[in-house]
């Protein structure tokens, strides 16, 4: 039994359905065809997949998506909370099972009609009485409700203790949507965006403007994780998972940890970091692009400091002169990320991830000897590094 | 329900080749450009240039002769009182287009935005004459009035010498009308209900919370155990695992830590642009709510406020910040 989840385990297939604005079908057909396009990718047949994995939030049953896509028996299925920070929790589930031998190929999925369907933006609001509708019901009677608000409450206060401004944020949205405008899978595809369009754009919940959120899609994503042995013997460049983890943060609320001593503090970003960087041997001077999960622009910054790229409350120094873009330091959601390819919670970045280290890339980056990937911030998270086999 | 799979396809193949077409009519001024139809949009648009409508005026302006209003471009051709009717053109491909959308259950239509350029300035005894053509078919499209598609139309008008005079844009969005519901819930009053805001869900850790709000007092909750305040409120002190508890009531005083200016998505039952704190409340824990009565401009971090406990909507009491 090993006792490091370091190189355990690998990503050898990537999935993905199209993303659009109304998909017309069901989230459990594109949970469908993005878990065969990945089977597909891997070199493997739907019978070579044991285990399964999925978010809480998911709407489509493991067993479903396993009949619809020919995977016959099981013996390794879980699912991960917390919305977007689920997005390498997931990876996470799929690394444990294959470093213990429950599984040897997990399937790992996500589907949603996040435009047409349910929407995150239209805010949370009544349903049975659990402790997480208690939770809620500290903020939905004033009408703090969506996650545009709640991210906008921590980024005020960020932006009030480090002199960060809306034109900083735009950096990210900016150099992503850079990245966008080449990839045609981007709702943004050749759609390039200026500074004074982001300026000029209209606010959703102060201070944070229209191009500072996220897309809202319907679509899917699916990766297929096995061995470093098994991944040895299939067609495409595996991604090593050097290193996986997860954590919840002391004080932790989903989403309004807004009673920690230091409101900007995301102690569960930095119990992740610590961990990566640990399992790896590696630092933040060994990577060399990344996948920073980005439901918002403010949250990249955070995450950059987290993970030790900068210093905390410096973030905004850091990418003001481009380290964020593909000739940058630090080349960042090349895919154009949420905000400008699309919102599959995190697992369309997971599949750039894969392409970073194949070198597939629509903005590939001359070195890719390592990438970071990680997951939704202000809830309990997750993140991993990926590398070469 | 919107149409999808292999009928959205044939659909969308269909609309395909009504892009780039010019719609077959060609649209002729009734009159020309004349003084008395200037003289009525000047009236009725409040417009008191005097090189429109006085020609003494005129004669000395840049122009040396009396002028049309740019704006009244599109008015040179319109159809006059036969437009309202359903009769129309059997050539007329846009109209075609739009029997096209009506039968695929996008019968809803509205008009979005329109750009114009003028080229040069109309002149009394011009003649104008217009030519559409479609010029964009979206792909479908999620909106706030349903899932359609947005047409755009470029109109360029020509005078007697066929010298191009300016042109206009017009969009509109065909859309599936979203189905609504059959009755609005009614008070017992017969009167119809406002919207109010949503409640807070009820349970045994929450509840007494809101019954001391109820009368009038905003409550934070002491361990017994340390003595230790608590916001939110919980079953158990995560200091001393003592599950016995008690309150105290705040002095509603505090100061802004953090707040936000929620401008989007309006929800019913809440008045936009609306400000919601992190306030730490003089006694050290912390409370989110509304700062009412200030401009959201004139909120910062560390402002002093001070909360009340009132109705914000029908029946629902709510401790409320406003500036101290
Ligand atoms: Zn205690």
């Amino acid at each position: 039994m090993p006792t490091t989840l370091k190189d355990q385990a690998a990503i050898v297939g990537i999935g993905e359905t199209e993303y659009s604005k109304n998909s017309g079908r069901s989230e459990l057909s594109l949970a469908s065809e993005a878990c065969r396009a990945a089977i597909k990718d891997a070199g493997l047949t739907p019978a070579d997949i044991d285990g399964m994995t999925t978010f809480t939030m998911d709407t489509s049953d493991e067993i479903e998506v396993a009949r619809a896509v020919g995977v016959g028996d099981l013996t390794f299925y879980s699912r991960t909370p917390h919305g977007g920070g689920a997005a390498i929790g997931v990876m996470h589930q799929a690394v444990m099972a294959v470093a213990t031998g429950s599984a040897k190929a997990v399937l790992v999925y996500r589907a949603l009609n996040g435009r047409s369907g349910a929407r995150y933006s239209e805010g949370v609001s009544g349903g049975p009485t659990t402790s997480d509708l208690i939770h809620w019901s500290w903020y939905m009677p004033s009408g703090l409700m969506t996650p545009a608000s709640w991210v906008a409450m921590v980024t005020q206060r960020y932006m009030h203790e480090t002199g960060c401004t809306s034109r900083d944020l735009a950096e990210v949205c900016l150099a992503q949507r850079e990245h966008a405008v080449k990839n045609p899978r981007a709702f943004f595809y050749q759609k390039p965006l200026t500074l004074e369009e982001h300026q000029a754009a209209r606010a959703i919940v102060e201070p944070l403007r229209l191009y500072d959120c996220c897309q809202e899609t319907d679509g899917g994503s699916a990766c297929v994780v096995v061995s470093p042995e098994m991944a040895r013997d299939l067609p495409n460049p595996p991604a090593m998972i050097r290193s996986v983890a997860q954590a919840a943060g002391a004080h932790q609320e989903s989403m309004t940890s807004f009673y920690r001593p230091t409101l900007t503090d995301l102690p569960e970003v930095d119990l992740v970091a610590r961990q990566c960087w640990e399992m790896s041997g590696l630092g933040p001077e060994d990577i060399d692009a990344a996948v920073i999960y980005d439901a918002f622009s403010s949250i990249v910054l955070w995450q950059l400091e987290s993970y030790g790229f900068c210093k905390k409350g410096q973030a905004a120094d850091f990418i003001r002169d481009g380290a964020l873009r593909l000739d940058g330091r630090l080349p960042t959601n090349t895919h154009g990320g949420q905000l400008s390819e699309a919102y599959v919670h995190g697992m369309n970045g997971v599949n750039e991830g894969v392409r970073l280290i194949r070198g597939t890339s629509s903005s590939q980056p001359a070195k890719n000897e390592h990438v970071l990937v990680t997951a939704g911030v202000g809830v309990p998270t997750s993140g991993m590094i990926l590398g070469q086999i | 329900m919107a149409i999808s799979g292999s009928e959205r396809e044939a659909f969308e193949k269909q609309l395909e080749a009504y892009v780039g077409l010019d719609i077959g009519l060609e649209d002729i001024g009734k009159d020309r450009v004349n003084a008395a139809m200037v003289r009525h949009w000047c009236e009725a648009m409040g417009d008191s240039c005097g090189a429109y409508t006085d020609p003494a005026l005129a004669a000395e302006s840049v122009h040396g002769e009396l002028v049309a209003p740019p704006t009244m471009l599109q008015a040179w051709i319109l159809g006059g009182v036969g437009m309202a009717s359903d009769e129309s053109d059997p050539r007329d491909k846009q109209k075609e287009l739009h029997r096209i959308f009506d039968a695929h259950g996008f019968s809803g239509v509205v008009a979005t935005n329109t750009e114009q350029e003028y080229t040069r300035y109309l002149k009394m005894g011009d003649e104008i004459r217009a030519r559409t053509v479609i010029e964009e078919i979206s792909e479908q499209k999620a909106t706030g009035l349903g899932i359609g598609y947005f047409i755009n139309t470029r109109t360029t008008f020509r005078d007697q010498n066929d010298t191009e005079v300016g042109w206009l844009t017009f969009r509109v969005l065909k859309f599936e009308i979203a189905e609504v519901p059959v009755a609005a819930e009614t008070a017992e009053t017969g009167a119809p209900s406002r919207p109010q805001r949503l409640r807070p869900a009820m349970a045994h850790d929450n509840q007494w919370w809101w019954e001391c709000v109820d009368k009038g007092e905003l409550a934070i909750q002491r361990c017994s155990g340390c003595e230790a305040l608590r916001h939110p409120p919980r079953p158990m002190c995560g200091e001393c695992q003592s599950s016995e508890w008690d309150f105290v009531f705040s002095t509603g005083q505090g100061t802004v830590h953090s707040y936000v200016v929620i401008r989007h998505p309006e929800v019913p039952g809440y008045t936009y642009p609306l400000v919601v704190a992190v306030v730490d409340l003089e006694e050290g824990t912390r409370f989110v709510s509304n700062v009412v009565d200030v401009d959201p401009g004139d909120v910062e971090i560390g402002m002093a406020v001070q909360a009340t406990i009132e109705l914000v909507d029908d029946e629902m009491k709510l401790p409320v910040f406003r500036p101290a």
